[in-house]
């Protein structure tokens, strides 16, 4: 049985709806990730699953239970989920051993104890014990916080955009580390974040949401090389679309080279298409025949990142490894490697950028 | 776009509404001493009315308006030279002088204006020093009259200074220091900088600062009373005592509550620019720039200047006359005007608490723009001046006192005589309005720091409501509710204007009493009274200045 389940659920304020019609499942101990740009309606969907939000249509069921449905919601201090949010929201007249205490404190006192040392521990905060919460970093404030929502042992941890106040450098690594944390303990997550990486390094399964819509659910691998469609293909990585023209079911021409690959339903032969091409598909060859026009070049430590320009104009990238150092202007070999080629119809492309 | 139209009502709604009706119904209570001044400036004139325009009105008005310049001159050039000498610089004194430039604030400026006409008239200590040394008879020297307009605006400023030094003190830690750095870096020197950066984006502060100065200065009854001054509260007191013509009276309110109404769409204004001041909000630790020598004597001196004048020199003189009038003063009668005060203050103190705690969630749990401004207009009443919130609440009280009375004479018989006004209850009403604003910036600011995350992890964790309440709230705001209930009570405790015109007959109070000593010329018997509203206004001062020293975030001292 599935932990939890959303069933076409929609919340709206007023006449302004800001999830629509979204569903989904989560397993036990699984991880996932809401992810999609600023105002996308994720943060709502998290705060309907925590009870603090109603629904506008659709369910809500937790452990199989019917927690939300639009004339009920069921109140958050009797749904045992725990949270973690975006501002920490530690007490800050309590200590950090007596903030974790905080939700177990119908538990008898040697319990309490021992959960909250074990908490401590696995956060590896224990000699913060009697410290206060201003008097921590903010990494540090945000594992007390982690060990407060884990303290009840609840069956489903919500992260409202928990590592958005960190530097760049530290959220992956602290991402990693939640992760471990939670797998350690089987419990099931799911995270609200507008930061790809943060969710590749912490989730199984990833919901790209665009305009309170669920575009697609799958595993980070899946977003990335299969895109379900343009807005995924375009938010998730890098990468350039180029024109193309389809040849036959299984052949299309573009500026760069003949491509194989499936054609996208519907389209015949002459059908515009777009192709997406990752700068990981584009290889540096010295002495492959075909050439681009170096145009701009980033140093990234271990790699380079090239933009090329072919001849008829049209830009890709391309990953390079450092020690192949080429000047601006210069003619850069390159070959093909592209394992599943994704295509799309041109008109979806241009609705896309209407969008934009 | 919506399939099923299931727009679920939430059940707390109908609970709301009676909520945001009590606060609209409470902001309407305490607006209407305001609503019924402002309703005689339609009404038609009489002829004390006439009689005051072409005789008096001029003379307050040109008063008022040199009070209120001279006053600007003196808290501004105090106020912000010494914010900048103790934020910026580094000299022998300087983290004593940064909470003792706010001790002026505790001396309600009569009380300042009797100690200096004590020591400086004919007979007092100064003069008879003087004539000691040089052998100086009466006439045969000139001596600056205290009792003047100058000497109003001397010691009003004396107190008021505080004001100004505090908003721009706040206004210099909170400045970037980058952008000080980058002014240096393009050639400026410390002084230029402070001119042409740091000056400009405190000004805002300053202004701030200079409104909440001058709507004291002309809420002022006590000093330019005494002094002789006539402006609009004296004239007010005068029609309404004088006279007893509540008319004219309340067409002058109208007059003086025009004036004020300039001084806070001035502070307004200024507090919304300032929101465009802030520059960052990354604080690097201030590197004060360090005084020696001559330099260092200077900062040292307009630093200490003002606490001496302010401060030290009148509270020295309120202590000798204590001590030396102790055995006739400290009677059962004393006893019995500190009693009388000490009740007024805290009744009104848990009063004021009472509806800033229910105004203030309802605005943080309503989220409605009718609370808000019913909220807005329940805390006018800072700005407002005793004598015309006296007036305000007398005039109804007495017109519903006397109805009510021909009513139930006619219908049965019975006089109920005087129910409201002449009461204590209209006293503690008329405190209410004036001082409710202080009490809700007080909670506002403690309600601040509870983000509403906090709400929301305390539900996550287990907690009903309620509790989320009992457990989060109560704790966080055991401090907000302490200053709230201390600020007002040290409020209500120097008010004199409306507690002299409101009083029961025969009510006492150490304001009171102070004035009145005064008054007889019996200025070494205000001093007892006067030095315990001192000492309690002293409460307050050490709160702010413990408040300034922790306000710099990562900033050390």
């Amino acid at each position: 049985m599935a932990l939890l389940e959303l069933k076409d659920v929609s919340i709206a304020y007023g006449n302004n709806i800001v999830v629509d019609d979204f569903s989904l499942t989560l397993d036990k101990g699984e991880i996932a990730c809401l992810l999609g740009p600023s105002g996308c309606g994720k943060t709502s969907l998290l705060r309907a699953i925590a009870g603090f939000e109603t629904i506008r249509t659709g369910e809500i069921y937790l452990n199989g239970e019917l927690v939300s449905q639009p004339a009920k919601t069921l109140a958050p201090e009797k749904r045992h989920i725990g949270m973690v949010f975006q501002d920490f929201a530690l007490f800050p007249h309590l200590n950090n051993a007596d903030n974790i205490r905080f939700g177990i404190r119908h538990l008898k006192r040697a319990e309490q104890k021992k959960r909250v040392n074990e908490l401590l521990e696995l956060i590896g905060l224990s000699q913060m014990k009697h410290r206060y919460p201003h008097e921590l970093s903010g990494a540090q404030q945000q594992r007390i916080a982690l060990a407060r929502a884990l303290a009840p042992k609840p069956s489903l941890l919500l992260l409202d955009e928990p590592f958005s106040s960190m530097d760049v450098e530290l959220r992956g690594e602290l991402a990693r580390e939640v992760r471990k944390i939670l797998k350690h303990q089987g419990i099931s997550a799911i995270l609200v974040s507008h930061d790809q990486h943060e969710a590749f390094a912490m989730a199984d399964n990833i919901g790209i949401i665009k305009d309170g819509k669920l575009q697609q659910w799958d595993t980070p691998y899946n977003l990335y090389h299969k895109p379900a469609n343009l807005f995924v293909a375009d938010f998730i990585g890098h990468g350039a679309l180029i024109e193309g023209a389809v040849i036959d079911n299984n052949t299309i021409d573009t500026s760069l080279a003949r491509l194989e690959g499936k054609v996208p339903k519907g389209c015949q032969k002459g059908c515009k298409v777009k192709v997406l091409v990752r700068p990981d598909d584009i290889l540096h060859d010295d002495c492959s025949p075909r050439k681009a026009l170096i145009v701009d070049r980033n140093f990234r430590g271990a790699n380079y990142l090239y933009t090329l320009e072919l001849e008829d104009g049209t830009r890709l990238f391309s990953l390079v490894h450092s020690h192949h150092k080429h000047e601006i202007g210069e003619q850069l070999g390159i070959t093909l490697e592209i394992d599943d080629l994704v295509v799309f119809p041109a008109q979806d492309a241009s609705e896309h950028q209407k969008d934009k | 776009m919506i399939k099923t139209p299931h727009i679920s009502k939430s059940s707390k709604l109908p609970r709301f509404n009676l909520g945001a009706i009590s606060i609209i119904a409470i902001a309407l209570i305490l607006a209407l001493p305001i609503m019924v001044i402002a309703s005689f400036v339609f009404q038609p004139s009489n002829d004390n009315w006439q009689h005051l325009v072409n005789v008096l009105l001029g003379e307050y008005i040109s008063n008022s308006l040199l009070l209120m310049l001279g006053v600007a001159a003196g808290v501004i050039s105090m106020g912000v030279i010494t914010a900048w000498l103790t934020s910026m610089c580094e000299f022998p004194g300087r983290r004593f002088f940064s909470w003792a430039l706010l001790l002026p604030l505790a001396i309600p400026a009569y009380i300042i204006a009797y100690t200096y006409t004590g020591l400086l008239d004919f007979s007092g200590p100064v003069q008879s020093q003087l004539r000691g040394w040089f052998g100086w008879k009466y006439g045969d020297y000139w001596f600056p009259e205290v009792r003047s307009l100058g000497g109003a605006i001397a010691m009003l400023s004396l107190v008021l200074y505080p004001y100004v030094y505090m908003m721009t003190r706040a206004a210099f830690l909170e400045q970037s220091i980058c952008v000080l750095e980058v002014s240096r870096t393009l050639g400026n020197s410390p002084l230029a900088s402070f001119f042409k950066v740091a000056l400009p984006l405190a000004r805002p502060a300053i202004i701030t600062g200079l409104s909440l100065a001058l709507m004291e200065t002309l809420a002022d009854f006590g000093t330019v009373q005494y002094f002789g001054v006539s402006t609009f509260t004296t004239g007010i007191f005068r029609t309404w005592f004088g006279m007893g013509d509540s008319a004219t009276a309340a067409k002058l309110s109208a007059v003086l509550l025009g004036f004020v109404f300039v001084l806070i769409m001035l502070e307004r204004w200024s507090r919304s620019r300032a929101r465009f001041h802030h520059t960052s909000n990354k604080y690097t630790a201030i590197k004060r720039y360090p005084l020696t020598g001559f330099r260092a004597l200077l900062a040292l001196l307009a630093c200490l200047l003002p606490v001496l004048f302010g401060f030290i020199l009148p509270a020295t003189q309120l202590l000798v006359w204590s001590l030396t009038t102790a055995e006739e003063t400290l009677d059962s009668h004393f006893f019995k005007l500190l009693t009388n005060s000490l009740m007024l203050a805290s009744i009104t103190a848990l009063l004021a608490l009472a509806i800033a705690l229910l105004l203030s969630y309802g605005k943080r749990l309503l989220k409605s723009p009718l609370v808000n401004t019913s909220v807005r207009i329940a805390s006018m009443g800072y700005a407002i001046p005793g004598t015309v919130i006296a007036v305000g609440v007398l005039i109804p009280f007495a017109w519903l006192d006397n109805t009510l009375d021909s009513w139930m004479r006619e219908h049965f018989n019975i006089s109920t005589g005087l129910l409201l006004s002449g009461t204590l209850f209209a006293l503690v009403f008329a405190y209410t309005v004036r001082f409710l604003s202080v009490s809700i910036q007080a909670i506002d600011s403690g309600l601040e720091k509870i983000r509403p995350s906090m709400d929301d992890a305390g539900r996550s964790l287990g907690l009903s409501p309620l509790r989320v309440l009992r457990q989060i709230h109560l704790p966080l705001m055991k401090g907000t509710v302490l200053t709230a209930l201390l600020l007002v009570f040290v409020d209500v405790l120097k008010e004199l204007p409306a507690t002299l015109i409101m009083r029961p007959f025969n009510f006492n109070t150490l304001a009171v009493r102070a004035y009145e000593m005064a008054s007889d010329e019996r200025l070494a018997d205000a001093g007892a009274p006067a030095l315990m509203i001192v000492l309690a206004g002293l409460l307050p001062i050490i709160l702010l200045s413990r408040a300034i020293s922790h306000s710099r975030a990562g900033g050390s001292q």
